[in-house]
């Protein structure tokens, strides 16, 4: 496979002003004052990808996933360390940023796909599409200060897709517009994907990485931890969530609580559609603690079948060993295997105490006539 | 294929300019409608402006001051062409990379192309007064130095040069050191006056320089050399009777022959053009820092 996106050893550190003195005088009255400090955002970072992957790109806030997006699509250069990029690039960070106020949406149009690296020709090919992608036919002659946000970031964004680019390079930008709008997004890159283009997708959201990325790269603080199929750097991410979690907020429950074992008192993970589930969670833990506890279906595409917690009825975990218990009342699932993660989150939910990726498999048969996910029990009739 | 590095070489960012050549065009016509949205007069101001500066000296030097050159505007209008497009540019680009610090911090493209819009849109300024220059000169039937034609192209290119080249360094360092572009605008006004834009050659420090044998440090400001070059086209003579009595001679130009200003104006032309590419060097070292600068 042909690598489209070939990072080498990039690190990149920034200064970092305590004080700053920027004006002349400052500079000639202060010679030495005013600190800098060097901060290290990425350290020696090496990928590739192929042609046609998608690649998510998953770290918590600073780990560095931006500057990293940053420097991929040039907007930063690397303090060391190189990347090769084969074909055109379209970013969709920062929608809108190079936008003209003074000038009309349609001047901006060019311009902003002067500023992708595309041709006056290339854009007059597209610009049909791209009006009517952003939905903004009226206001295309209007100067863009007048526009709502939200017709913006429309317009920046209609541009970005349909200058047809070999490689998308997108940043947790899927909250533009409406409901409808982000549909249309999603879709889009569904499309781009189908096509065969690459792209290079960073947000913290996991689900989102689940649902479109065949691979993902995991940044903790400017390393690179993981690389590899998605499912697998998904469990490296949330462990290392948790143990940061823990770092931050709970330094005495660092690895205090674990989750031991899940199981069924059948003693195997095969479930008939439509019948119940009864699940055993094994949890130890040193300390007593109360929190939340949640679990988690997912397919094997990696879409997400529900999520639940035990809100409102929190679990008390008790020094030693805890049996929490999660009954699945009716599975209406079809055909196929599911995978389940238990995990102890705080009372509010955002930090995870203790999580197991991929605890069991659970493999559902159905011997019904339906297709697709869920059985909803329809009968068709014709009166 | 795109290299993203830490110091790319000078050739290649050269070529990555080159290849953003539409990007440079968009920027220009965007500034220039910029600059004259919702005036009523639009991009005749570009013409105003100038003209009414053009008045003002007129009045103080051969009106009040009595200088007694003959055809005055002629030799000011052409010099005033050459400084108008160099004050512009620098005055406008110094400040440029701070201003669409938004910009810069957000999207991808060789950010010297800021600067160099700004020059561009002073050249499309420049090439408006230059159409008024010929109109007027025509108009006046006062024939140009039909010869010396031929070495405007390159004079001009050496002013383009120039200038670019200063308002790349410049954009870059106000970005480190604020102060620049005020620093500028002041120097900008000391440096017109060491211009011959509104005085003779023969007021100029060239005389005394000669005498010291010390004529080549004349040249040291390259805006000087073309701004001669401009007024020896457009003016045409270099010796005249003064307008005011007695009537005395006024050395208004160098007298050089046709073959020492295209010499003089090739050697400027091969330094403006190295003096682009050290800019150019200098601003590839200079903005590996400008995120943490802006």
């Amino acid at each position: 496979m042909v690598a489209v996106i070939d990072v080498q050893d990039v690190s990149k550190s920034f200064k970092i002003h305590h004080e700053r003195h920027q004006s002349l005088k400052e500079r000639l009255l202060h010679p030495r004052s005013g600190s800098t400090e060097m901060f290290q955002a990425l350290r020696d970072v090496s990928f590739s990808v192929g042609q046609g992957e998608t690649v998510g790109i998953v770290g918590h806030n600073g780990s560095g996933k931006s500057t990293l997006l940053k420097c991929i699509c040039g907007v930063l250069k690397p303090t060391s360390g190189e990347i090769r990029l084969r074909g055109s690039l379209a970013a969709l960070l920062e929608l809108g940023a190079g936008f003209q106020t003074e000038l009309s949406g349609r001047d901006n149009v060019y311009l902003y796909g002067a500023m992708l690296g595309f041709s006056r020709k290339m854009v007059d090919a597209i610009f049909d599409d791209v009006v009517a992608f952003s939905e903004i036919e009226q206001f295309i002659d209007t100067q863009v200060k007048f526009y709502s946000s939200g017709m913006y970031v429309r317009l920046a964004f209609a541009v970005a897709v349909n200058v047809d680019p070999d490689i998308l390079v997108v940043d947790e930008v899927l909250a533009v517009g409406d409901e409808r709008f982000q549909a249309k997004c999603v879709d889009r890159i569904q499309r781009f994907k189908e096509e065969g283009r690459t792209i290079l997708f960073v947000t913290h959201n996991a689900d989102q990485v689940r649902a479109l990325c065949d691979r993902a790269v995991v940044l903790d603080s400017g390393d690179m931890i993981a690389d590899g199929p998605t499912q697998d750097s998904l469990r490296i991410f949330r462990e290392h969530l948790m143990e940061d979690a823990v770092e931050h907020d709970a330094a005495h429950l660092l690895g205090t609580i674990q989750i031991e074992s899940v199981t069924t008192p059948e003693g195997s993970f095969d479930v008939k559609s439509g019948s119940s589930l009864h699940l055993d969670v094994t949890v130890t833990s040193q300390s007593a603690y109360s929190g939340n506890f949640v679990m988690e279906l997912f397919t094997r595409t990696g879409l997400l079948v529900s999520r639940s917690d035990a809100q409102g009825s929190p679990v008390n975990l008790v020094p030693g060993r805890n049996h929490v218990t999660v009954d699945l009342a009716q599975i209406p699932l079809l055909d196929g295997i599911y995978d389940l993660n238990v995990g102890v989150l705080d009372h509010h939910g955002h930090t995870v105490i203790a999580w197991s990726e991929k605890a069991a498999s659970i493999q559902v048969t159905y011997d019904g006539r339906e297709g697709g996910l869920v059985e909803l029990g329809a009968t068709i009739t014709q009166r | 294929m795109r290299v993203v590095s830490a110091r790319p070489v000078l050739s290649r960012r050269l070529k990555t300019l080159w290849s953003r050549r539409e990007l440079l065009i968009g920027l220009i016509s965007s500034d220039i409608r910029i600059k004259y949205k919702n005036s009523t007069l639009g991009i005749f101001w570009s013409m105003l402006a100038p003209a009414f500066t053009l008045g003002v000296y007129y009045m103080v030097f051969a009106f009040f001051l009595k200088n007694g050159i003959p055809n005055f505007v002629i030799y000011l209008f052409s010099g005033l062409v050459v400084w108008n497009m160099f004050q512009n540019s620098i005055n406008t680009a110094t400040g440029v990379i701070v201003d669409r610090a938004a910009l810069v911090k957000k999207v991808s493209f060789p950010r010297e192309i800021l600067a160099l819009s700004n020059v561009g849109a002073a050249v499309v300024y420049f090439v408006v007064q230059m159409v008024v220059l010929v109109i007027f000169v025509a108009a006046v039937g006062h024939a140009p130095a039909w010869r010396f034609l031929l070495i405007l192209p390159i004079s001009f290119l050496s002013l383009y040069f120039f200038t670019s080249a200063l308002a790349m360094v410049m954009s870059a360092v106000n970005v480190y050191l604020r102060d620049m572009k005020h620093l500028m605008e002041v120097l900008l006004q000391l440096w017109f006056w060491l211009t011959p834009v509104v005085y003779s050659y023969e007021h100029s420090i060239a005389p005394h320089l000669s005498r010291h044998g010390l004529s080549l440090l004349y040249f040291i400001n390259p805006i000087t050399l073309i701004v001669v070059t401009f007024q020896r086209v457009f003016y045409v003579n270099t010796i005249v009777h003064s307008t005011v009595a007695p009537y005395p001679l006024i050395n208004i130009l160098p007298t050089w022959s046709f073959d020492k200003f295209l010499e003089l104006n090739v050697a400027l032309f091969a330094i403006t053009v190295v003096l682009f590419f050290v800019a150019e060097a200098i601003f590839g070292r200079l903005e590996g820092n400008f995120e943490s600068e802006l």
